[in-house]
């Protein structure tokens, strides 16, 4: 289109990526976030218009055209969501992501000038870089369509376990590799489309399976290891067309993707392998640590008393879980939250790492809800402090405030990290019944004696509860 | 049914057996409520008051004892009245039926039923109706108050103008519920507080009030009997025990005792020497009186003065802080009666199954119920604590082997790749691991609160894989253009909905 020098569209390239850094660097608090994804826009907008003048040379028209379309869609989308429906979208776009990987690999694999371009053992890097490209593309595809459905409860939330589902997986990764290796040798010849759509098939499945057995709890690990597929697909991607901005950007997300997922099996205390392996509690012996022995009764009460447990209380923690995002009742909370807080009761906020089905979940929900942050609180800042807590409100949360995570060694959340609210002097616990969670362990908090379990509905009883008030 | 609450007879008594706030909650449940004229006037509580919340007011208590169906109260019946108990009443109070054997003969001869608030088993479930506790649980508070009372000086050390105050001592000898409740309130006036028991599981309910446990150079003995209660100790370990409080007589200001054994007269633990050894001023008060005492000195129902030491002995401690145990024994009596209103329809039903009811039920329809069988569970060994975590040490000793082999393998993997690939692969390549660093550093600095934006600003970036299809859009060859094109669309897609999305979550972070 236009002769531009391909020097000013490198240094675009690295304004864009230092963008890009301070645009993840902002989100290291709450006041500079928003700047930080302004760094974002401004970055990816450079790149774009970089792009467009220096590579674009026709076909301007379709291209303005679907970026239009594509960017309605997207923003509809944005506007429209719910806060309680984040992880969905967030899966959803990862799909896109490793989509579009997969889409780049193709037309890149079928441009004519391939062969001509590259030659010899630069060639093979080639080949290996797009199969790579299209197969991590292809896994955060159908992976992200997965746990799109299943957050979405579209698909069952349960774990999937088709027996022998290791061997499937070790039988779906060698044949990767084979249909890889035949692509590369076939490639040089001219060839190698057949092996390239084989093995994009089998990295589909090998994503739908992976993902169709992870339960619920562990969706947070899940999503941000999809997060972080989706950066590699990108890095791998840039390799392939010889992009520095396209290597950086995808080495920036995948590790991001590839720290949330760390800290989230660190905060269940669980190896990010046993997670992805599927299943929780498989290896035996955890059924037996279920429902089986008596654990004394529970003591329940009335909205009515909860409330005047609350308006008694100097110092109210209140504890949520995924329950108050299905029961959308973040909104109430905050109504309590407030009526509290007027009457001068100091009411803060504690979350747990894996709160939730995605990695800060919680936080999110309740930012919707105008709780603000700084009385929002990570489990490491706050669990010190239960002692001094009047009441402590459980929220739809079972695992995160187990403490048989800390007492018992033979259960199988043992070493979990959990919020310590047994230490304050009464719990409220809200649950719809005396279901276990999701790891199957029955909760010996709710049979303490400092304990009162309120059971409904969450958003019901808690309207209720803020009616008492 | 109707419940009945007559004013108490016995002398000096204060407490009622309900108050307005309970009549509201017991009306819940169905039952009418009467009340004798003047019953909560000693308690604070007016006529007036439990007529607003809906009580009939009866005249006399013969109309009480005549017409209600249930009737509540804090003491024993006095005179003739349990004789004149019918056999469709039903009475609910404390009856010691253990010390009032004829009490409990002349109720099971009128053939109507009767409970003791005093024989309510000590098991988790009835906590909420335990009124030994709710009383205890005041006693211990007033015994500090009374001693307040004789105590010539302030509780709390203080540095003033006029000079230095020391804080005062208090030692308080039995942890239970009373004991605790003292250690308490005497910490919050600022005393400094020691507390003795036989039973060490208690020592760390005592460090939780912040007093000092003290412990008795004693080994293998446990204070701990059935149902959380002290039992009697061997010969040495009392000898142990009275050395310790002779050298603590010395040293304290203030002794508070309230060692109680079921069922036994109380252990003679302060002895007419140690008081002698007290400093002039001092203050015991024992509140095991009613049971003898604590200290040998004691007169009970008197404050008596020896060596300069007031020794207090009240027995009517709870009664003397009447509004509240009357509130607190109210509420104890209601959570009973709701238990055994399975229907709320003002229905009682006596249900010998259930073992709360079975224990406090002293006689029935011409039977003798007492003493209950033992409880099945007591509340002392469940209140154990926890084993501790195991600690986990397999991983420290395969924590050194395995890094090093993967940093060797990987060293030796990048090294094979550096020989074979050819420079432009290396550049990038180069610029991959610096950019997995870069993201590795920034990432560790975003706050847990942020992980859902970083992941849609992220997911938002990583749709620079745009720029793939960019460069691809101008190919000549239909099939690869409009590939381009529809990852343009989706990528478009995943640019402007992710940055649109964080956004919209940012705004909504706000202090």
């Amino acid at each position: 289109m236009f002769e531009v020098n391909q020097g000013i569209i490198q240094v675009s390239y690295i304004i864009a990526t230092i963008l890009f850094i301070l645009a993840l660097g902002g989100l290291s608090n709450q006041e500079t976030a928003r700047r930080g994804n302004w760094y974002g826009i401004v970055g990816m907008a450079i790149a774009l218009v970089a792009t467009l003048v220096g590579d674009v040379t026709q076909n301007l028209e379709l291209l303005i055209v679907a970026l239009l379309v594509g960017g309605s869609v997207g923003i509809i989308a944005a506007r429209r969501v719910q806060m309680t429906q984040m992880p969905e979208l967030v899966a959803i776009l990862h799909s896109l992501v490793g989509l579009a990987a997969v889409a780049v690999g193709f037309a890149n694999f079928m441009d004519p000038d391939r062969l001509s371009h590259y030659i010899g053992v630069e060639l093979t890097i080639h080949d290996v870089e797009t199969y790579l490209g299209i197969l991590i593309g292809a896994v955060t595809f159908s992976g992200s369509v997965i746990a799109f459905g299943k957050l979405s409860g579209r698909i069952g939330g349960s774990p999937m376990l088709l027996p022998a589902r290791h061997w499937l997986n070790l039988l779906l990764l060698l044949g990767a590799l084979w249909f890889g290796y035949a692509f590369v040798a076939q490639s040089s010849a001219g060839g190698g489309l057949m092996p390239l759509i084989i093995m994009t098939v089998i990295a589909l499945l090998f994503g739908i399976h992976m993902v169709m057995a992870i339960g619920g709890a562990d969706m947070p690990v899940v999503v941000s290891m999809l997060n972080s597929y989706s950066g590699w697909a990108a890095s791998a991607t840039g390799f392939m067309l010889g992009n520095d901005l396209l290597i950086v950007t995808g080495a920036l997300v995948g590790s991001s993707g590839a720290i949330l997922s760390y800290i989230m099996c660190r905060a269940m205390n669980r190896k990010f392998l046993n997670v992805i392996a599927g299943g929780f509690g498989t290896g035996g012996g955890t059924t037996a640590a279920g429902g089986g022995e008596d654990q004394g009764e529970v003591v329940a009460i009335d909205t009515q008393e909860a409330a005047e447990l609350l308006s008694n209380a100097r110092e109210v923690m209140i504890i949520p879980g995924y329950g108050m995002a299905v029961a959308q009742a973040q909104h109430t909370v905050f109504e309590i939250t407030k009526t509290l807080r007027e009457k001068g009761v100091n009411v803060r906020f504690g979350i747990h790492p894996v709160a939730g089905r995605m990695p800060g979940h919680m936080n999110v929900l309740l930012a919707e809800a105008k709780v603000p942050y700084d009385i929002v609180f990570e489990m490491d800042e706050i669990n010190e402090d239960f002692p001094d807590v009047d009441v402590s409100v459980v929220i739809g949360a079972n695992d995160i405030v187990n403490p048989s995570a800390l007492t018992d060694p033979n259960s199988p959340i043992a070493g979990m990290p959990v919020l310590e609210c047994w230490k304050g002097k009464t719990s409220i616990v809200l649950k719809r019944s005396m279901a276990t969670g999701y790891a199957g362990v029955q909760n010996p908090l709710f049979f303490l004696e400092n304990t009162r379990m309120l059971f409904g509905d969450a958003k019901e009883t808690l309207d209720e509860v803020l009616k008492a008030l | 049914m109707k419940i009945g609450v007559p004013r108490e007879t016995h002398p000096g008594e204060r407490r009622v057996a309900t108050t307005p706030d309970v009549v509201v909650q017991l009306q819940k449940l169905g039952f009418d409520v009467i009340v004798e004229k003047g019953a909560g006037a000693a308690a604070s509580f007016s006529d007036e008051a439990y007529a607003e919340a809906g009580c009939e007011i009866a005249a006399s208590a013969d109309e009480i004892w005549s017409g209600a169906d249930i009737i509540l109260q804090v003491r024993p019946p006095e005179g003739d009245r349990a004789g004149g108990l019918k056999e469709s009443q039903t009475l609910i109070s404390f009856l010691y039926p253990g010390q009032n054997p004829e009490l409990l003969e002349q109720l099971t001869k009128s053939g109507g039923t009767a409970m003791a608030m005093d024989s309510v088993p000590r098991i988790s479930r009835a906590q909420k109706m335990d009124a030994l506790s709710s009383m205890a649980n005041i006693a211990g508070y007033r015994a500090v108050v009374e001693a307040a009372q004789h105590f010539g000086r302030f509780f709390t050390g203080q540095i003033t103008a006029a000079g230095k105050v020391p804080p005062a001592k208090v030692l308080v000898i039995g942890a239970g519920v009373a004991g605790l409740a003292a250690i308490g309130a005497a910490k919050s006036m600022g005393a400094i507080v020691r507390a003795f028991d036989t039973r060490p599981e208690v020592k760390e309910q005592v460090e939780s009030m912040d007093a000092e446990f003290l412990m008795l150079d004693f080994e293998g003995e446990d204070g701990s009997g059935e149902g959380g209660y002290a039992k009697v100790m061997s010969d040495e370990f009392i000898k142990a025990e009275m050395a310790l409080f002779a050298e603590q007589a010395k040293d304290v200001d203030i002794i508070i005792t309230t060692a109680l054994i079921p069922g036994k007269p109380a252990p003679k633990l302060i002895t007419a020497e140690m008081v002698e050894s007290m400093k002039d001023g001092s203050v015991i008060v024992d509140l095991a009186a009613e049971m003898g005492g604590n200290c040998e000195l004691t007169e009970p129902g008197e404050v008596a003065v020896r060596n300069g030491v007031s020794i207090i002995g009240y027995t009517d401690l709870p009664s003397r802080l009447a509004a509240q145990s009357s509130q607190l024994y109210g509420t104890n009596l209601r959570h009973l009666l709701t238990d055994m209103t399975p229907e709320k329809d003002g229905n009682l039903v006596l249900d010998l199954e259930d073992e709360v009811v079975r224990g406090a039920t002293v006689c029935t329809g011409g039977e003798t119920l007492w003493p209950p069988p033992a409880p099945k569970l007591s509340a002392a060994p469940a209140a154990k604590a926890a084993p501790a975590p195991a600690p986990v040490k397999e991983e420290k000793q395969r924590s050194l082997a395995g890094p090093i082999i993967g940093m060797i393998v990987a060293g030796l993997a990048l090294l094979g790749l550096g020989a074979v690939a050819p420079p432009s692969f290396m550049a990038h390549f180069t610029v991959f691991v610096l950019a997995c660093f870069v993201g590795y550093m920034v990432i560790w600095n975003v706050t847990a609160a942020l992980h859902t934006p970083l992941m849609s600003v992220t997911n938002a970036i990583s749709s620079i894989i745009v720029i793939g299809a960019l460069l691809q859009i101008s190919s000549d060859v239909p099939l690869i253009k409009w590939i381009a094109v529809g990852t343009v669309l989706i990528t478009s897609v995943n640019i402007f909905g992710g940055f649109a999305v964080t956004r919209r979550m940012l705004e909504m972070f706000r202090k």
